[in-house]
């Protein structure tokens, strides 16, 4: 179809690396959004706060700079703690890893104002219930509010993630091989720009509708017990 | 004397802010009690009953739970709280709640409902729990529903798999919070039905409700709240026919 001058290869390894990392910063993503959602509705001042703090800062900084600011600034610290500890040796992070952990942070600080969103949704009668038979509040929040909280979550999750799949793009300009990066490559050696650019697209263009048939798919899912009882 | 009592409750006060709900009630309910509590809105009912496993908490009061005292102390809101979680956990388990609106777990099927409480809570096994939610699903007439999600079902339905819920956990008292006031009117007989048949199983159980007859039918003992106090308490009888406050006469006369 389009002579890719052997490229082809490389670009399909890039969007490897581009999957996965969209898959890590997920789950860092959802983990920490699950924690500050919760953090923020708790009882505890301190924890709203620090919570509130993370979901604003994270939210008003364009997210090219937390993968800078990331990648610079994780190295220096965990130097800084490692001295404290007597470890003199040099320590690097690499792109992948500040790549999760920037795109991770932004996805949580989002992800946390849809589930904080979620959570107040659910009926208290639904809590009240698990109290009433003698639940823990750790087991009730496990069993019966976040299986709920994810159905109602699930769509603005899923757009969540689509904006977080081609922000991955951004982790390229650490050095990360990823679609980007591998593009860029494959236009200096050949200079033939809009012809790998329309590629890389072409490859964004078919994660994102894998994902969206996902995403459709997880919601049928979690709609088979229909609406509130 | 509170150690021989199902459910003891002294000088049970609440307040939302200002506003006095409760004003300071006493219950006893010995072993097959059957105790209606009746009363206009906003007489405090539904608070009281909720008062007895914390669901709401109450601003004064002691509360026994078949002989146990309720640990509480003075909580940050200026209300009573547990003072032991794992007791208010235990004792809680022991005392079935059926709600007015059912709060069935919607993402749950009914089995899965019913066998929450014993394998989470009690720690049975799985197939013990599925046996015997099995044989209380069969109680409430709906065995060959089991594998349904409770939005399948009619409000008496789910208020039948609510108290089948609630009967999992072997309960010695069961309350009951308007159990029928969000049911069509031609579903509340269905699930009176169920409570008349615990009733006469000698079940201990307080029940708020506005079905009069029903009250008058299942109880030992009738409770009329106005304002927040004890109006009138007797036998059915005694309330009923021949009540001695002012206000329970009109209040009887008004829907009874």
């Amino acid at each position: 179809m389009f002579d890719l001058r052997g490229f082809g290869d490389q670009l399909l390894q890039g969007a490897a690396i581009t999957i996965e990392l969209a898959m890590a910063s997920l789950v860092v993503g959802l983990i920490l959004g699950t924690l500050a959602a919760t953090a923020r509705l708790s009882d505890n001042k301190v924890a709203q706060k620090i919570a509130t703090l993370y979901s604003n800062v994270i939210r008003g900084i364009p997210e090219l700079l937390t993968v800078l600011i990331i990648y610079f600034g994780t190295a220096n610290l965990l130097m800084a703690i490692a001295r404290q500890f007597g470890y003199d040796e040099y320590i690097e992070i690499g792109p992948f890893t500040a790549g999760v952990i920037a795109l991770g942070l932004t996805f949580g600080a989002y992800a946390s104002e849809v589930l904080r969103g979620a959570i107040i949704a659910i009926p208290k009668g639904q809590r009240e219930a698990g109290l009433s038979i003698g639940m823990s509040p750790v087991k009730i929040f496990f069993r019966i509010i976040l299986p709920q909280v994810w159905k109602l979550a699930l769509p603005g999750l899923g757009n969540l993630f689509l904006v977080l799949l081609k922000d991955t793009a951004l982790v390229s300009v650490v050095g990360l091989h990823d679609i980007m990066m591998k593009t860029r490559e494959a236009v200096s050696y050949s200079k033939e720009p809009f012809l790998f650019y329309s590629a890389a697209a072409f490859l964004y263009l078919s994660l994102t509708i894998v994902s969206m048939i996902f995403i459709h798919y997880m919601e049928k899912r979690t709609n088979r017990w229909g609406g509130r009882a | 004397m509170p150690e021989n009592s199902a459910i003891s409750l002294k000088n049970i006060h609440k307040s939302f802010g200002d506003l006095e709900v409760l004003k300071g009630i006493d219950l006893q309910a010995h072993e097959h009690d059957v105790i209606s509590i009746i009363g206009s809105s906003g007489s405090g009912k539904s608070t009281f009953l909720r008062c007895i496993n914390l669901l709401e908490t109450p601003t004064e009061g002691e509360i026994w739970i078949t002989g146990e005292k309720l640990a509480l102390s003075r909580g940050k809101s200026g209300d009573l709280e547990s003072a032991d979680h794992k007791q208010l956990a235990h004792l809680r388990s022991r005392v079935g709640f059926v709600f007015q609106n059912f709060n069935l777990w919607p993402h749950k099927t009914l089995i899965e409902n019913v066998i929450e409480g014993p394998t989470q809570v009690l720690g049975q096994s799985k197939d013990q729990a599925v046996a015997y939610a099995e044989e209380l699903l069969a109680k409430v007439g709906l065995s060959e529903r089991k594998d349904f999600y409770p939005s399948q079902l009619s409000g008496g339905q789910q208020q039948r798999v609510a108290i089948a819920r609630t009967l999992a956990m072997d309960p010695q008292v069961l309350l009951f919070d308007e159990p029928t006031s969000a049911l069509d009117p031609e579903l509340v007989g269905e699930v009176l039905g169920v409570m008349r048949d615990l009733a006469c199983e000698g079940r201990t159980m307080l029940i708020v409700t506005h079905e009069m007859a029903f009250a008058r039918e299942v109880s030992n003992k009738i409770m009329f709240l106005h304002q927040g106090q004890v109006e009138e308490f007797g036998s059915p009888e005694q309330v009923f026919e021949n009540p001695t406050s002012e206000r329970c006469r009109e209040f009887l006369s008004t829907i009874y």
